[in-house]
């Protein structure tokens, strides 16, 4: 097996801590992150699941425990943090209203200009990045973010941590709150990433994104992994789920439904797998 | 990196207390008056005094002393610099010389002064963070409500200035951790804001203040398309959950602030 590029080993985190509002966030928590894997991070509100990405790049210090990326602990005496935050590229929530410069392509070059590259080469990292979320260089560069609908500043906000070519590109739900459209042009910049070979950790509460995208599912619930596997894994424990307070994918709910009307459908996790099993049962 | 937690500056700490009981009127007026006091004490054990009843509403208010001292926190560099002039600066000519820094001359009597300023400085800071300590945003409110409602008459707008208030209260915390998301998120594209001379870190922060700015008249027009969807208009006609009700306990606090004073300022 290969080295993993983010390993987290019984981390705990407790927010406030010394104050009377003290609040464990982390139990204990550890994980390995592979490369060339996505992984889809779910958990009811409050499980830790943005607590915990933000230890994924030195931005939390564990009140207990050990982040490594790449092999090389992120709390050891003279680690590189600033390397580590190169490497894991962190997209927090609604990342839009991080956006603070006059153009999109000045914007976007704000997290390279920190590399230490020259101007071409920073440049060149803002051409490809805006590519890589799908907006025209020559249409959108010299724009100011703040004229653009919802998802193209979200688009431009992603590009911003592309540009800086992280090994892990770690999203805490990157479609909330845009439109049907917005939502699938996001979605599918990321399965184009990972097919790429980018190693993708995506935060979301929608099942039917799990199913789509996701090699591998960490379910945390209280600030502890309570389930790890592939979806299929994940989803054939339907009654675990229902009892942290999650779901089934829409399309794994209506096979059931079927199912339990008599017609004889196999399980399907995505659209394209119910299309596929509920012609194959009528055609018996 | 935990930022609201640092300064519990204007924070309220919930409790069941005898302080937190009190009506807030009491609490708001006790205040102001020792406040005043604290610049008309003209000794140390004065100010000494001043300290100790401050530890004891601390103790009756039951809040954790460790938590009380962060929020002096913030005045911590005014603090010493108002130390550091006043001990060069402030002593008069005949005073005894304690030591020299360079062309700096430390007096006997510009220490005492500096000790004397710090001492008032630190004391002001902890007197108003009791009271926000243990008053709730909207006690807080119908407390100033009430004062201000002699001065209506000359046009002062009692009702709406309460309410300005109490909204920047319940937005510091707000605030604080939207800074804290913005400045981690910045920090993630690389940013660093503990790094380099003053001017660099003042524009280290420019891509943290203007989405700060931009998302806190963001919120603000978000609050108030939200009070006008409940018909909010202003103070007239407007009722409220909480009446506010004087009882014995607060008479007994305003006698007890009262003696106080009269100790501090009498005290050599």
């Amino acid at each position: 097996m290969p080295e993993p590029v983010i390993a987290c080993e019984d981390v705990t985190y407790i927010y406030r801590r010394g104050t009377p509002m003290e609040a464990p966030a982390l139990r204990g928590v550890s994980l390995a992150i592979r490369p060339g894997e996505l992984v889809a991070l779910i958990g009811p509100t409050g499980s830790g699941k943005s607590t915990l990405i933000q230890h994924f790049n030195g931005l939390l210090r564990p009140t207990a425990g050990t982040v490594r990326v790449a092999g090389h602990d992120l709390w050891a005496p003279r680690a590189d943090r600033r390397r580590a935050r190169q490497q894991v590229g962190l997209v927090f929530q609604f990342p839009e209203y991080q956006l603070f410069e006059e153009t999109v392509r000045r914007d976007i070059a704000y997290g390279p200009g920190h590399l230490g590259l020259g101007e071409a080469t920073v440049a060149e990292r803002v051409d490809e990045a805006l590519h890589l979320v799908g907006l025209d260089p020559a249409r959108f560069g010299e724009r100011s973010p703040f004229t653009l609908s919802g998802g193209e500043m979200r688009r431009v906000a992603l590009a911003g941590v592309l540009a800086m070519r992280p090994e892990v590109l770690v999203l805490d739900e990157p479609t909330v709150g845009l439109d049907p459209r917005g939502k699938e042009e996001i979605i599918a910049r990321l399965e184009t990433l990972h097919r790429q070979g980018l190693t993708i950790v995506i935060i979301t509460h929608s099942m039917d994104e799990v199913a789509r995208l996701a090699d591998r599912v960490i379910v945390l619930a209280e600030g502890r992994v309570v389930m790890a596997g592939s979806p299929a894994e994940i989803y054939r424990r339907d009654e675990d789920l229902r009892r942290v307070g999650l779901d089934l994918p829409q399309a794994a709910l209506l096979v059931r439904a079927l199912r339990a009307r008599g017609l004889p459908v196999a399980d399907a996790l995505t659209i394209g797998e119910a299309r596929a099993a509920i012609l194959a049962a009528f055609r018996g | 990196m935990e930022f609201a937690t640092y300064v519990p500056i204007g924070q309220y700490l919930p409790s069941d207390s005898a302080v937190h009981r009190l009506d807030p009127r009491t609490k708001i007026v006790a205040t102001t008056v020792l406040m005043v006091v604290l610049f008309f004490v003209s000794t140390f054990s004065g100010l000494g005094l001043f300290g100790v009843t401050i530890l004891a509403v601390l103790a009756f208010g039951e809040i954790p002393l460790g938590f009380a001292l962060r929020s002096l926190r913030p005045v911590v560099f005014l603090l010493l610099l108002t130390v550091f002039l006043n001990t060069f600066f402030a002593g008069g000519a005949p005073s005894r010389t304690l030591f020299t820094v360079g062309p700096l001359v430390a007096t006997e009597a510009g220490l005492r002064t500096a000790l004397f300023i710090g001492l008032r400085l630190l004391l002001l800071v902890a007197v108003t963070s009791l009271l926000t300590f243990t008053t709730s945003p909207v006690e807080l409110t119908d407390g100033v409500e009430w004062l201000l409602r002699p001065l209506r008459r000359l046009g002062v707008p009692g009702h709406e200035l309460a309410m300005m208030m109490s909204i920047a209260l319940r937005f510091i915390p707000t605030l604080l951790e939207e800074t804290e998301r913005i400045m981690k998120a910045q920090m993630a594209r690389g940013a660093e804001f503990s790094q380099g001379n003053v001017l660099k870190r003042a524009r280290a922060l420019i891509p943290v203040l203007v989405p700060l700015m931009l998302s806190a008249f963001r919120r603000s027009e978000e609050l108030a398309l939200a009070m006008e969807a409940r018909c909010y208009r202003g103070g007239e006609q407007r009722t409220r959950m909480k009446e506010l009700r004087w009882r014995a306990a607060d008479s007994v606090a305003v006698a007890v602030v009262t003696a106080a004073c009269v100790l501090f300022l009498r005290v050599r």
